[in-house]
């Protein structure tokens, strides 16, 4: 096997497997950065998953064909950010600890889609979607020797659309008035209320557009890979993309550049078996590798990461 | 954010019970919403866990784990951690017990206790990295305990793939001088799947009380916990107390593993994903208020829920998901309890 034979193979599944943990990553970055830890990623990835699926059956049924699919990942970023105000409520305007409210936002999100699911479709999976979000060639592009079969050929828009996505986060969160708000109220809510930002209200900002994106990640992944929704179909990319946040400390493109490194970890670990050098290497390696990664980043060996200095702690007026 | 929910013993109490009652309600209000009788399903539910004895024993046997499970969060919790890793600490604890119960020959009397321990050491050792980490280079706990999850139980697979496999994607059956199986609980409850293991995790409630209220430790533990400046001023190692807490907190998961491995099934099985049971933990702690009796009180609900649910499927047409999203409302509650102790507050004031 060659070497860009196996270019062909890693690549696109790295790109394809990278999308749904830079749209999570990008969304938890919104809330962590307001000062609100997102544990409740992972069940704001089954949100959208279960809406994306759910919706894209109905909108088959009334006859939308081939658009389907991605009016239904309109779906799933209302109902995703709609999701999250559970985690504002409690966590900025009632004062819980956000720790326990991401992680009774899991618990509640895998418990409600299943609980529907069986209810509407009396098992535990739903049917399958006839209209998945499909595979395009690009034209032109495609025909650029060597760069156009890896990057071009057979491809999903949503992948585009994510690695955009994070070009534009990266532009609102740093050159943006809206991102200079934010950053503020997640780093000193006191001299931020000062200036007259409103601290909670940006938080709770900050939070529902972490579930928007959120719910954006778990419909890709649903609408491309898995085609149908059970209580198994989002199992732990939303903690994954939690690293990625974590491993790209807290920068939109770092965020960007772990989701892709933790999708190309992903990928080999699928297909390193038929690559003659990986063959040897006990998948379990590459399967840890994110989790390894982003620990040793957070103990300073990768590069120190360091949270937002308010992250964690409900504001209160007057507090010093 | 902890200490909050230490004052006020009448409140402390009142809290989790409003909690549950509000789960309940809204669970009432949701099976209304798919057009169900909530009397009919919850009948159902309570048929389901108490209405024969074998369902009574297997509701036992569910709680050892839950018991074990909400221990060790509620003991990391007491020093100011949160120990999201529970499940990972719990899987790496029934492996090591499994393994020692399957590699080891040895009687009884040494094989038990010896599996048993073997689990527990593998549990500290893994709350043992998230403490280290976090006193020697100010790791947060939470996102290093996330990700031990999911290296536990990568790791857990591929050891019992590499090492120990049989037939049936499984290791072997430990040996009989392992087993915490017991024939007598079993005929007393209809051959249930009930074990001695409940009792040991009836004797973990006793420890964990006497360690945190009549020890040097405990008491240092806990000031870290209120106070982590005092702590340090008053000649208290703080980082030794938060590496402590973190190994002792991880061998109450271990042994709930163990009690997985060398009780319940006998074996353990390559995991396609997490047992559920380390994540219980978190709830059984917050509902039980990080108490050695509310602990056990709280297991046992959510023992009675999650044994009880299959026949609301069965018997009301419910699906049994019910129950996990009854258990989730519960955790929102007691976590929102700011809402509570305000309305509490407003009609004590009222009342003078």
């Amino acid at each position: 096997m060659g070497f860009f034979d196996i270019l062909a193979l890693v690549i696109p599944a790295t790109i394809f497997l990278a999308a749904p943990l830079i749209f999570t990553a990008l969304g938890g970055l919104f809330s962590e950065r307001s000062g609100v830890v997102n544990i409740g990623l992972e069940g704001l990835m089954v949100i959208g998953a279960f809406t994306g699926i759910l919706t894209t059956l109905y909108l088959e049924g009334f006859g939308f064909g081939v658009w389907s699919p991605w009016l239904s990942l309109i779906a799933a970023v209302v109902i995703g950010a709609l999701f999250s105000l559970l985690h504002a409520v409690a966590s900025i305007t009632l004062k819980a600890d956000q720790i326990v409210s991401g992680v009774a936002l899991n618990f509640l999100a895998v418990g409600l889609s299943v609980f529907l699911v069986r209810n509407i479709f009396g098992k535990g999976q739903t049917d399958y979607v006839a209209h998945r979000i499909s595979r395009e060639n690009i034209p032109v592009l495609q025909d650029i020797p060597i760069i156009g079969p890896l990057f071009f050929e057979r491809v999903y828009y949503t992948s585009f659309i994510a690695i955009a996505a994070a070009f534009i986060v990266w532009y609102v969160v740093f050159y943006t008035p809206f991102g200079l708000r934010l950053r503020s109220v997640g780093e000193h809510p006191m001299a931020a209320d000062t200036m007259g930002i409103k601290v909670n209200r940006m938080r709770y900002i900050g939070v529902m557009l972490s579930g928007a994106f959120a719910g954006m990640g778990g419909a890709v992944f649903a609408l491309t890979t898995a085609g149908n929704f059970a209580g198994n179909t989002i199992v732990g990319q939303g903690f994954m993309a939690l690293a990625a946040l974590i491993f790209g400390k807290w920068h939109p493109l770092g965020a960007f550049g772990a989701a892709i490194f933790f999708g190309l970890a992903q990928s080999l670990s699928i297909t390193g078996q038929s690559i003659p050098l990986l063959a040897n290497v006990p998948q379990v390696y590459l399967l840890i590798a994110p989790y390894v990664l982003t620990i040793l980043a957070l103990a300073g060996f990768v590069g120190k990461a360091e949270a937002p200095k308010a992250i964690g702690k409900p504001y209160e007026k007057g507090s010093r | 954010m902890i200490h909050k929910w230490l004052t006020g013993k009448a409140t402390n109490i009142l809290i989790p019970i409003i909690a549950v009652f509000l789960g309940i309600l809204v669970g009432a209000i949701i099976m209304l919403f798919i057009g169900q009788n909530p009397f009919t399903g919850y009948a159902a539910l309570i048929n389901g866990a108490f209405g024969d004895i074998y369902y009574f024993g297997e509701m036992l046997r569910m709680m050892t784990p839950l018991i074990l499970a909400g221990l060790a969060v509620a003991f990391a919790f007491r020093t100011g951690l949160f120990n999201i890793g529970v499940e990972g600490q719990l899987i790496v604890g029934w492996l090591a017990s499994v393994w020692v119960g399957v590699a080891v020959e040895a009687p009884m009397f040494i094989h038990l206790p010896l599996s048993i321990a073997a689990g527990a050491i593998a549990g500290a050792l893994w709350g043992f990295i998230p403490g280290f980490l976090k006193a020697r280079f100010y790791v947060h706990e939470v996102i290093v305990t996330i990700m031990m999850n999911y290296v536990a139980l990568y790791t857990a697979n591929h050891l019992i793939r590499t090492y120990l496999l049989v037939p049936g994607e499984r290791t072997e059956r430990i040996s009989t001088t392992a087993s915490l199986a017991s024939p007598f609980l079993q005929s007393l409850t209809d051959f249930s799947r009930l074990h001695y293991g409940f009792f040991l995790a009836i004797f973990a409630c006793v420890v964990l009380w006497f360690v945190l209220w009549k020890t040097t430790l405990g008491y240092e533990l806990r000031a870290v916990g209120y106070n982590k400046h005092a702590s340090h001023y008053a000649g208290m190692n703080v980082n030794t107390n938060i590496i402590l807490a973190m190994v002792i907190s991880g061998g109450f998961a271990g042994v709930a593993g163990a009690m997985e491995g060398l009780g319940t099934y006998g074996y353990m099985s390559i995991l396609s994903g997490f047992t559920g049971t380390g994540f219980d933990g978190i709830a059984v702690a917050l509902l039980g208020a990080n108490t050695s009796i509310g602990v056990f009180l709280a297991a046992a609900l959510f023992g009675a829920l999650k044994i009880g649910a299959p026949n609301m499927q069965s018997a009301a047409g419910i699906p049994p998901e019910l129950v996990d999203i009854v258990i989730a409302l519960i955790i929102f509650f007691v976590a929102s309890s700011y809402l509570i102790r305000l309305v509490i507050n407003r009609l004590q004031k009222e009342g003078k």
